[in-house]
């Protein structure tokens, strides 16, 4: 009796499931389709975002790299500069050169009158200008007596006004520029005395009150000389303890301690490390307040494990054939990690250094703590003077109101940014390079 | 001055590295053979012995020299200057300072000041030339030193690699000594605040007004330290931040993993990390000054009442700054799900999202919790978006249009400014530093160990 049975599942339930299942399936492939929409969606708005912050900050700060310029007649009169024929840099250095311009500005408008109204069209041109005007003295004394035409920087105001960010239309009292004032712009402008100069100003001067004289130089080499501390301690200690934890170290407690230690300290939040910089290296050892040197230290501490775990992941892909040849050879350990390991592991920890180097540039919130935060002109000169750094500098700006500083304060960001893609380009490329499949 | 001396220790190192090694040539009659080690190692070994001695003798003098010179000015001041209290003291050395170097001094300096300042300026240079003189000649001492003890029976390399390896263990510490630094110099300072306020105020208070009075009699300024509407402030930006940053990157990475080609998802995942890489500063910008004003204008427009620091726009852009965390984490874990189980859920029928939904999340559960918590501690640590785009003032609301302010905010506006350094105020943001140190570590230690623990599972 052992016919074969027929199937043990009565046909009609099997197709009640076919039913079932078909019936659902519209929904689930709307389900299905949904999901995917999400998924869109929310990779289309992160990316978006990247877009929008890229083109908000380009679209407002590339103005700053322009700067308006006026054309002024300059006679460097012999009775202003020099009353007494002796050409003594001392007497010239101190000569009033306002005067000069005040002069210049008064032959190219020569109607006007009154003491208000002279204000106002002295007001278009730049405080700047006669220090300008005593930089060129200075360095060609056989200027005096002559008579040239020379641009000089105009007022952040005009500037404002040139690149079309003034509403002409409101009234004079709402609006930081006065009738008059945009009446002899436009005068000058017909007649081509107005012009957008490359600003090289942003790049050769340091912080200012004024809009159109403050740059980014004093913050650009405060960030170079805290990024060259950084560097010069955070790169031998980090790349020692990888090599230590990774080649020499026995695994006991002490190391799963030091481990721990590093993981710890990749995740703290960088203001504690402000903290620390502040409690430790300025109030305990005395250091000198908004120095590189202290700002450097701290990020040290703060870029160190970055390079470590960068360091030890290098380590760790060197293969071990090549540490068994190398003492096999006769090596000692510390040979063969000098002359072989450690050669073939740098370009991975070069490329892990970089990127810690880069999150350091754009770092500020531990320096803010560390005093790196005040109204500095002078461009610093030595790891101890008073210094900025390119990202507290921004931070500062931003807090301005005038529409300038708003300009400028993009145009530093495209700087930071400049640096920071350069920075990771650089570690893209010297992975791209060097790396090596075992 | 200082660097000169370096410069020039380097430079005779340099040298002694030479000499060394010829020393070593010379001592094996030409033969390398009959050294212990090879010639560089001798020259290594000299160079040690120039350098290093030197060097420390050099930074510890460089420490304390200044402090020392003080002390001995101080000592020879007139009783009526040398019998100060410690704060007035300071000033005057202050002011001392001021005229050595130079600087312009607020008041005409007296002769008494003006005698010490001369005595600063002579024990400043002897104390140089005296450094000078003890340097260079441990230095020349330690090249001697090495001279007669370079023989071909010197272990050279072993005492070379012991210095080397003494160096290599020293820098290892560093990450301990900087975590105790933190601690300690957060807990002392806590310790001290907590001597004046009680911890109990500082926890559970609904009031922080920091600014403590001048003057008895002066009104509002009886300095509040309750730091609740902190923790509240954080939480309620933190909390914003996370409902952006949590579904845009956990969908995120879903689709760059599940659905997306190989192409896009080489395009994609790096186009979305560059959100990780702009420094904060600049996110504080553009929160400040672009999404701040949108949003408030869409809130008057619509009738509601938004404060121009709203919680709102410093949490949506701390956010977007936090998307790549959540989605890069997130994704490691997705992709750690073995592929078997998703093969297994397809042979059942089930369709893509079904798979996502009812296998790989379950799975990939404790990774992505352990992913999100260390985005919650990077968003209670983050400073400059919320320093630019936060209030000042602290509202204990939960009310998102509304401003309020954050532990971090605090830190940075308790310790920007004036400098004493004893007032509850400055030492409150020690107290703050060392509540937002521990609920990091806290997170962390949590999230490592969910992660940890989860990866065990599968390898």
């Amino acid at each position: 009796m052992n016919n074969p049975t027929p199937s043990p599942v009565p046909a009609t339930p099997n197709r009640d499931i076919k039913i079932i299942v078909n019936a659902g399936l519209k929904r689930r492939h709307a389900a299905e389709r949904r999901f995917r929409w999400y998924g869109l969606i929310a990779i289309s708005l992160g990316l978006a975002f990247v877009v929008l912050m890229f083109a908000n900050i380009i679209g407002k700060g590339y103005p700053a790299f322009w700067q308006t310029a006026i054309q002024v007649p300059i006679q460097f009169d012999a009775a202003v500069l020099d009353p007494d024929g002796k050409r003594d840099p001392q007497a010239l250095a101190n000569a009033d050169y306002a005067a000069l311009v005040r002069a210049g500005m008064r032959q190219l408008f020569p109607t006007v009158q009154g003491r208000l109204e002279s204000r106002a069209l002295y007001g278009l041109i730049s405080s700047d200008a006669a220090y300008e005007l005593q930089r060129r003295v200075l360095q060609t004394p056989a200027l005096i007596g002559a008579e040239q035409e020379i641009w000089l920087l105009a007022s952040a105001t005009v500037d404002t006004l040139i690149k079309g960010n003034i509403d002409r239309t409101l009234d004079q009292s709402e609006r930081p520029i006065k009738d008059n004032q945009i009446e002899w712009v436009d005068q000058l402008q017909a007649a081509g005395k107005i012009e957008k100069q490359f600003n090289t100003v942003l790049f050769t001067s340091g912080d200012s009150r004024e809009p159109e004289q403050a740059g980014i130089r004093g913050a650009l080499m405060g960030s170079f000389y805290t990024l060259l501390v950084t560097f010069l301690l955070s790169f031998p200690i980090g790349v020692a303890t990888a090599v230590y934890l990774e080649e020499f170290a026995p695994k006991n407690r002490w190391t799963d301690l030091i481990e721990v230690n590093i993981n710890n300290l990749a995740a703290v939040p960088s203001i504690v490390f402000g903290l620390l910089g502040l409690a430790v290296f300025i109030n305990f050892f005395g250091l000198p307040r908004s120095a590189p040197l202290v700002g450097g230290l701290v990020l040290s501490l703060m870029t160190l494990p970055v390079i470590i775990i960068a360091g030890r992941a290098a380590l760790t892909s060197v293969p071990p054939s090549i540490r068994e040849a190398a003492l096999g050879m006769g090596a000692s350990r510390l040979q063969m990690v000098g002359h072989h390991v450690l050669p073939l592991a740098m370009p991975g920890m070069l490329t892990g250094s970089i990127i810690g180097m880069a999150r350091a540039l754009g770092e500020s919130a531990p320096l803010l703590m560390i005093g790196m935060v005040a109204f500095i002109v002078d461009v610093p000169k030595s790891l101890l003077d008073p210094a900025t750094v390119l990202p507290v500098q921004i931070y500062l700006w931003s807090d301005l109101p005038e529409r300038a500083f708003v300009e400028r304060t993009s145009a530093a960001i495209m700087v930071l940014l400049a640096f920071m893609i350069l920075m990771n380009g650089l570690a893209i490329l010297l992975r791209k390079r060097f790396e090596r499949r075992w | 001055m200082q660097s000169f001396l370096l410069f020039t220790l380097i430079l005779l190192s340099i040298g002694a590295y030479y000499l060394g090694r010829q020393r070593a040539f010379a001592v094996a009659g030409g033969h390398i053979r009959n050294l212990h080690s090879l010639p560089s190692f001798y020259g290594s070994y000299a160079a040690l012995w120039c350098g290093l001695p030197a060097l420390i003798v050099f930074a510890v003098w460089a420490a304390l020299q200044p402090s020392v010179i003080i002390d001995l000015v101080v000592a020879g001041m007139p009783p009526e200057l040398r019998e100060l209290p410690p704060d007035r003291l300071n000033l005057v050395v202050n002011d001392l300072k001021n005229l050595v170097s130079g600087n312009i001094v607020s008041s005409t300096p007296d002769p008494a000041m003006l005698e010490a300042a001369n005595r600063y300026r002579n024990l400043q240079v002897i104390g140089n030339a005296s450094l000078w003189v003890v340097v260079m000649a441990l230095a020349i001492a330690g090249v001697a030193y090495a001279w007669r003890a370079i023989s071909p029976a010197l272990r050279a390399r072993n005492r070379v690699e012991r210095v080397v390896n003494l160096f290599l263990i020293i820098s290892s510490t560093v990450a301990i000594f900087t975590t105790l630094g933190i601690v300690l110099s957060v807990v002392f300072e806590s310790l001290l605040f907590f001597r004046q306020v009680p911890i109990t105020e500082f926890l559970f208070g609904l009031q922080w007004s920091p600014q403590t009075a001048l003057r008895a009699d002066q009104v509002g300024s009886s300095g509040a330290f309750g730091a609740i509407p902190l923790f509240a402030g954080t939480l309620l930006i933190s909390g914003i931040a996370m409902l952006v940053a949590v579904p845009i990157g956990l969908m995120s990475a879903l689709f760059l993993s599940e659905y997306a080609t190989p192409r896009f998802r080489a395009i994609a995942k790096p186009a979305l990390e560059i959100l990780a890489g702009i420094p904060t500063v600049v996110y504080g910008f553009f929160a400040a000054l672009t999404v701040a004003p949108l949003i408030r204008e869409i809130g008057t427009g619509l009738g509601l009442h938004v404060a121009s620091e709203s919680a709102l726009a410093a949490g949506l852009v701390m956010g977007i700054m936090i998307i790549p965390f959540v989605s890069s984490l997130s994704d490691d874990v997705i992709n750690a799900v073995p592929q078997a189980m998703r093969d297994g859920s397809y042979a059942l029928g089930a369709t893509r999202s079904e798979t996502i939904k009812r296998v790989l999340l379950p799975a990939a559960l404790p990774g992505i919790v352990g992913s999100i918590l260390l985005a919650v501690s990077r968003a209670i640590g983050e400073t400059m978006i919320v320093v630019m785009a936060a209030g000042l003032s602290a509202n204990l609301t939960a009310n998102p249009l509304e401003a309020v302010t954050t532990v971090t905010v605090q830190i940075v506006t308790l310790l920007t400014g004036d400098q004493e350094f004893d007032s509850p105020k400055t030492l409150a943001a020690f107290a703050l530093g060392l509540m937002l140190f521990v609920v990091t570590l806290i997170l962390n230690i949590i999230a490592l160990h969910v992660v940890r623990k989860y990866r065990e599972q599968y390898e």
